[in-house]
C-alpha cells in the first residue's frame, strides 16, 4: 500500500517541536518514563487538530501522548513525527494509536542504544583522545569532540522528526535502513581500532618523560624513552582482562574508586 | 577559594548537570569537555584537560541507559577540573585527591538523580488527571519542574561538593607524602584499562573486531617507538 504524500509540516511548528525534544527527558521518572516529554514535543502539532487548543480533539490527544513511552532520546524524534503524523490525519482509532505508541517503544530503545551510547558516544569520545594523545591542545580536543559528536546528535534528531512526519504509521520501515542496520557495526570496528591506537598515545603523554626507577631500567633496554608507558599498558592489559571476566558483576569505575582510596590512602599514611 | 569562585564553579556544575539527561544532552557534560572547561575556569584549561581525560577514560564504560543507575560524571567533572586547577603543593597528588573527589561526587550524583527521578514520578502521579483531561499548561510544568529540579540538583551538589573538598584536598596534598611518578603511573594504568575493557565489551563482538584493536595499539605503539 503507498504512503499518502504527507501534510506539510510548517517550519516554525517543527522548529518548536525539535527544542521541545532537546529537553523530552526533562520530567523523566520511573513511572512514565519519556512519556510527559512525548506528549510536550508533539503538543505543537497537535495545536493543528479541528478546534484548535481548546478542542476536545486536542486535548484527548494531548492526553493519550503523555501515556508511558520508552525509547532511546534522540530517536523518539522518529516516534514524535509519527505520532504528530497520526494523531493529525485522525483516521487511526485512539485505541490503534496507543498501540502503534508501544511498539514503537522497543525498536526505537535497541537501535538507538546501539547506534548512539554503544556505538557514536564512545568513537567521537576516543577520537578525541586520539587527538590528546597526539597532541592537541584543550580547545582543539573540545571542540573536536563537540562538532563531531553533535553532528551526528542534531542530524539523528532532524532526520528522526522528518522520517516520522513523512511516513507516519508506516514508519517502522525507515528503521531497517542500512545506516541504522549496519552503522554500529563499523563504528564497533572504529571504536577498537582508536582504542588501540588512542591509549598508549594518550597515556605516554599524561606520563611525560617519568622518573621511575623502573622506566630508567626499562628505558635502557629496547623499549626507549616510552619504556613505562609499555609496562603501564601490560598492567592496564591484566586489569582490564579481568574487567571483561567479571563484566555484570562488578563495574570498573567502583574498582577505579577502590584503587584511587587505596592510594589516597597510602599516600597520606606513608 | 572565594565564594564568588565557588558559585561560578556551581554554575557551571548546574549546566552540565542538566545536560547530562535532562537538557540539551549535547555531551558538554562528557569530562573530556566539562573539566576542561572548569580548568578554564580556573584558569588553567590544560590542567582542566588532563584532569578530564583521566575521568573521561573512567567515564567510557557509563552508558546512560534509560532506567540504569550510574555515576553522573557532568558535575563530578567541573568539581575534579576545579579541584585539580585550584591546588596547592605537589600537581600529582593534587591529581589523585581530584580524581578522588570526582568519583565520589559522580557515585553521590547518581543517587541524586535516583531520588530526582522518583521525585518526578511523585510529581506525575500527583498531576495524572490533569494528564488525563489533556492539559498542556500541566505538561509543560511538569517539564519545567522536572528542569528546574535538575539544575538545582546540579548547582547544590557542585557548590557542596567544591565546599567540602577543597579545603579537604588541600589539607591531604599537604600531608601526602606518595611518590609523583608511581601516582601517575597507578592512576594512567587505572584509567587505560577501564577505557580499554569498556571498548571491549562494547564493540570487540563486531566482525574482526579484536584484530582492529590489536592493529591499532600496533600502530599506537609503533608510533611510541620511533620518538
Amino acid at each position: 500500500m503507498e504512503t499518502p504524500a504527507p501534510p506539510s509540516l510548517r517550519f516554525l511548528t517543527g522548529a518548536r517541536m525539535f527544542v521541545r525534544m532537546l529537553a523530552v527527558q526533562a520530567s523523566w521518572n520511573y513511572e512514565t518514563m519519556l512519556g510527559t516529554g512525548i506528549g510536550f514535543s508533539v503538543e505543537p502539532a497537535l495545536r493543528a487538530l479541528p478546534g484548535g487548543r481548546g478542542g476536545a480533539p486536542y486535548h484527548a490527544a494531548l492526553a493519550r501522548e503523555t501515556h508511558y513511552f520508552n525509547a532511546h532520546p534522540y530517536l523518539a524524534a522518529v516516534a514524535v513525527g509519527a505520532l504528530a503524523r497520526v494523531e493529525l490525519d485522525g483516521t487511526m482509532p485512539p485505541a490503534q494509536i496507543e498501540r502503534f505508541r508501544i511498539a514503537l517503544c522497543g525498536p526505537l530503545g535497541s537501535v538507538g542504544d546501539r547506534l548512539v551510547w554503544a556505538g557514536w558516544l564512545p568513537f567521537t569520545v576516543l577520537v578525541a583522545l586520539l587527538a590528546y594523545g597526539l597532541g592537541a591542545g584543550p580547545v582543539l580536543v573540545g571542540t573536536l569532540f563537540l562538532v563531531l559528536y553533535n553532528a551526528g546528535h542534531v542530524a539523528l534528531r532532524i532526520w528522526g522528526l522528518r522520517t516520522g512526519w513523512t511516513h507516519g504509521m508506516r514508519v517502522a520501515g525507515s528503521l531497517a535502513k542500512p545506516i541504522l542496520r549496519q552503522g554500529p557495526e563499523y563504528l564497533a570496528r572504529a571504536v577498537m581500532l582508536l582504542c588501540g591506537l588512542a591509549l598508549p598515545l594518550a597515556a605516554a603523554r599524561i606520563l611525560g618523560h617519568s622518573s621511575m626507577p623502573i622506566a630508567e631500567v626499562a628505558r635502557k633496554s629496547v623499549l626507549g624513552p616510552h619504556a613505562l608507558v609499555f609496562l603501564l599498558l601490560a598492567m592496564a592489559a591484566l586489569l582490564g582482562t579481568a574487567l571483561v571476566k567479571l563484566h555484570g558483576r562488578l563495574d570498573g569505575w567502583r574498582v577505579a574508586l577502590l584503587i584511587v582510596v587505596l592510594l589516597a590512602l597510602h599516600s597520606v599514611a606513608s | 577559594m572565594t565564594l564568588t569562585m565557588i558559585l561560578s564553579f556551581a554554575l557551571l556544575g548546574a549546566f552540565m548537570g542538566l545536560d547530562v539527561v535532562s537538557f540539551p544532552q549535547a555531551m558538554f557534560s562528557r569530562p573530556i569537555v566539562a573539566s576542561t572547561l572548569a580548568g578554564t575556569l580556573g584558569g588553567s584549561a590544560s590542567d582542566g584537560l588532563l584532569a578530564g581525560v583521566f575521568l573521561e577514560m573512567m567515564a567510557l564504560e557509563t552508558l546512560p541507559v534509560g532506567a540504569s543507575r550510574y555515576p553522573e560524571w557532568g558535575t563530578a567533572s567541573v568539581v575534579g577540573g576545579a579541584l585539580y586547577v585550584s591546588r596547592h603543593g605537589d600537581a600529582t597528588s593534587a591529581l589523585l585527591f581530584a580524581m578522588l573527589g570526582a568519583m565520589i561526587t559522580a557515585w553521590v550524583g547518581g543517587w541524586s538523580m535516583y531520588l530526582l527521578r522518583r521525585l518526578n514520578g511523585r510529581w506525575t502521579k500527583r498531576a495524572l488527571p490533569a494528564l488525563e483531561a489533556g492539559n498542556a499548561r500541566v505538561v509543560t510544568w511538569l517539564q519545567m519542574r522536572g528542569l528546574a529540579a535538575d539544575w538545582i540538583r546540579s548547582f547544590a551538589l557542585t557548590a557542596i561538593a567544591i565546599a567540602l573538598l577543597v579545603p579537604l584536598t588541600a589539607f591531604a596534598v599537604a600531608n601526602g607524602h606518595g611518590d609523583s611518578a608511581t601516582i601517575r603511573a597507578v592512576l594512567v594504568a587505572v584509567a587505560a584499562s577501564i577505557a580499554g575493557s569498556a571498548a571491549w565489551k562494547l564493540s570487540h563482538g563486531a566482525k574482526h573486531g579484536p584484530l582492529f584493536f590489536i592493529g591499532g595499539l600496533a600502530v599506537g605503539c609503533a608510533m611510541l617507538l620511533r620518538d
